[in-house]
């Protein structure tokens, strides 16, 4: 395309300020929706992996009817021994994740969500930014992590007592934020053992194993062998796909953000194609004249799909820009705000506007391909 | 002096079987360089028809055009498209400017459709706009003008990609009688030359003293020819 054509394009669209603002409003609109779904879709499905992802071990071994971290099957003791003489594996650790109930001084009772960490390795440890990690294993010893939720607990200091499952605790470390979980809970951290010993368990204990290998291709054969005797074997992102999938797919919660999302799309599309529509048929006779001056269809294709682009990109550019200073505001006043902003949600987003572009070019092409330069002549 | 169009048996109908309507019969149609022909008569009795097809923009059912011997209806429709940009100027009957941009920019338009820079075909505009008289209105947008500064606005984007015909449809039927006298006057006097014809459809009698040629049609037929020239 030519830039005079370009330049002129640009100008007719920009001229009728009414239309052109109401373009870009209507594309930014759904670009603004579109993102903070995606967004907080994200956000929901990184905090559902959250047990995951701030423990890091390299392979996870589980029953093999698990289906997401909600859903702990405990493993018998043999499983760890058996997997620890398995080859390539470098380290393997038990883990405890389960929840408990902490008794408020006020009276009230608080759930939490409390790990278990092995008590030789403490692997999984959190980051310590108030007091000594190896406290831990001091009596009735847990590790509180201050996070958005930390308040849940009295925002409690080191030396803090509080009564678990009937069992008395006492803070001996506050630990660094983690990636929040899904629920709101707080975070307690203590040994293996311990939770073990505090909270109700069935006759099996270990939640996983955790196992690190020696080198990274022995997780095929680690696999199989797990698979050998009962067990599965999942690396890191393999088990974070397989939670986010079963959050996506059978919680309802992917098709309910889908919908939300797919409207947001129709919303956007119907104010962005109809009022670039209304802006065709008002210079229709204008493009008409083109035509029998001797533009060709293509120059006329061009500059519509110029015309809708540019609108379409001024929006998506608006729309990212509101969405994400609308989502570091949300943060900044509710730490428990869940989206995240990926690139994967900025292209996806990208997709949709460029659906929306070829949905209003369309609709003007069509009617401009479809004057005769005749039509023109006839009135 | 040769002939700049020629047209044999144009034949035109629309519809089909029993609601098929002749808008041309059988036109034959000649045209010379440097003449100023005008193609008058009643509403319905085919000469808007007659100039489309001659400027290559409805396709006839019979018969053929041909433009400075080029067979125009044999040219794909794009090659066509480039034939009209290179070779006709139209000046409608609405005008048909852009309403939300310049003079300047509305009689780059052609140029820019030539893939001409956007500062040589400023140029070439400008100058065009000189010969129509708006120099010192470049900048105002049609809806700023008088209809007849609109007409001549329409007139230097006909001419200025430096066309051999130039088309003009009705070109007074939105003026008062005394602007599209002057009109008329001003493109016989300044815009036809010896390389160029214009062919002017027109019910306007007022201004027929300017043809060189008038040609009355009706009912799809040249009924008779009035030659002022001689």
């Amino acid at each position: 395309m030519n830039t005079g054509l370009a330049k002129i394009a640009i100008k007719l669209l920009m001229s009728d300020r009414a239309k052109f603002f109401t373009l870009i409003l209507g594309v930014t609109f759904a670009v603004f929706l579109i993102l903070q779904m995606t967004s907080l879709f994200t956000g929901i499905l990184t905090r559902s992996t959250s047990n995951v992802l701030n423990v890091g071990a390299q392979v996870w071994i589980m029953d093999p009817t698990v289906q997401s971290d909600r859903t702990i099957v405990p493993l018998p003791d043999y499983v760890l021994s058996a997997v620890r003489s398995m080859p390539g594996v470098a380290h393997a650790f038990p883990i405890y994740q389960g929840s408990g109930l902490v008794k408020l001084p006020n009276g009230a009772y608080q759930s939490v969500n409390i790990v278990g960490l092995d008590d030789d390795s403490l692997f999984g440890r959190p980051v310590i930014i108030e007091g000594n990690l190896y406290d831990i294993y001091s009596e009735d010893a847990f590790i509180v992590v201050k996070d958005a939720e930390y308040k849940k607990l009295g925002s409690p200091k080191i030396g803090a007592t509080f009564e678990i499952n009937d069992h008395r605790g006492v803070i001996v470390a506050i630990a660094r934020p983690i990636i929040p979980g899904l629920f709101g809970n707080p975070t307690l951290y203590t040994t293996y053992t311990r939770a073990i010993q505090y909270l109700p368990t069935t006759r099996f204990t270990m939640s996983y194993v955790l196992v690190n290998l020696k080198d990274p291709s022995y997780l095929d054969s680690l696999k199989q062998e797990v698979t050998r005797i009962g067990y599965r074997a999942l690396s890191q992102d393999e088990f974070v796909n397989m939670i986010k999938n079963y959050y996506m797919f059978k919680t309802g919660m992917g098709i309910n953000i889908l919908m939300m999302t797919l409207i947001s799309f129709i919303v956007g599309t119907s104010i962005a194609g109809q009022t670039f529509y209304a802006f065709v048929l008002e210079n229709l006779e204008k493009f008409g004249a083109l035509k029998a001056i001797g533009a060709t269809n293509g120059d006329l294709i061009k500059t519509i799909i110029l015309q809708s682009s540019f609108v379409s990109f001024l929006g998506f550019g608006f729309g990212n820009l509101i969405c994400s200073s609308y989502i570091a505001f949300a943060k900044m006043r509710i730490p428990n705000y869940a989206a995240i902003i990926t690139h994967k949600d900025i292209f996806m987003t990208f997709i949709v506007v460029i659906l929306i572009t070829a949905f209003s070019s369309y609709l003007g092409i069509r009617r401009v391909i479809k004057i005769e330069p005749f039509d023109v002549f006839r009135g | 002096m040769g002939w700049i169009l020629e047209a044999s048996k144009l034949v035109k109908w629309f519809g089909e079987k029993s609601a098929k309507t002749f808008a041309l019969r059988g036109v034959d149609l000649k045209v010379a360089y440097g003449e100023m022909l005008f193609i008058v008569g009643p509403s319905g009795s085919g000469k808007t028809t007659l100039l489309s097809v001659i400027s290559g923009i409805l396709r006839p059912n019979e018969g053929w055009v041909k433009i400075k011997d080029v067979e125009i209806w044999k040219l794909k429709s794009s090659d066509l498209a480039k034939f009209r940009l290179h070779n006709i100027g139209f000046v409608f009957q609405e005008y048909h400017l852009f309403p939300k941009l310049t003079a300047l920019e509305n009689v780059s338009i052609p140029l820019i459709l030539k893939s001409i820079p956007w500062h040589e075909a400023q140029k070439k505009a400008l100058a065009s706009l000189e010969i129509v008289g708006l120099k010192d209105k470049i900048d105002l947008p049609p809806y700023k003008l008088s209809g007849g500064e609109q007409q001549r606005v329409a007139i230097a984007r006909a001419i200025v990609s430096e066309p051999d015909i130039l088309i003009f449809d009705e070109p007074t039927a939105s003026l008062d009688g005394e602007t599209g006298k002057n009109i008329i006057s001003f493109v016989r006097h300044n815009i036809l030359n010896d390389k160029r014809a214009i062919i002017v459809v027109t019910h306007d009698a007022r201004i027929f003293r300017f043809a060189d040629r008038i040609l009355h049609m009706e009912d799809g037929l040249i009924k008779n020819e009035v030659n002022h020239a001689s």
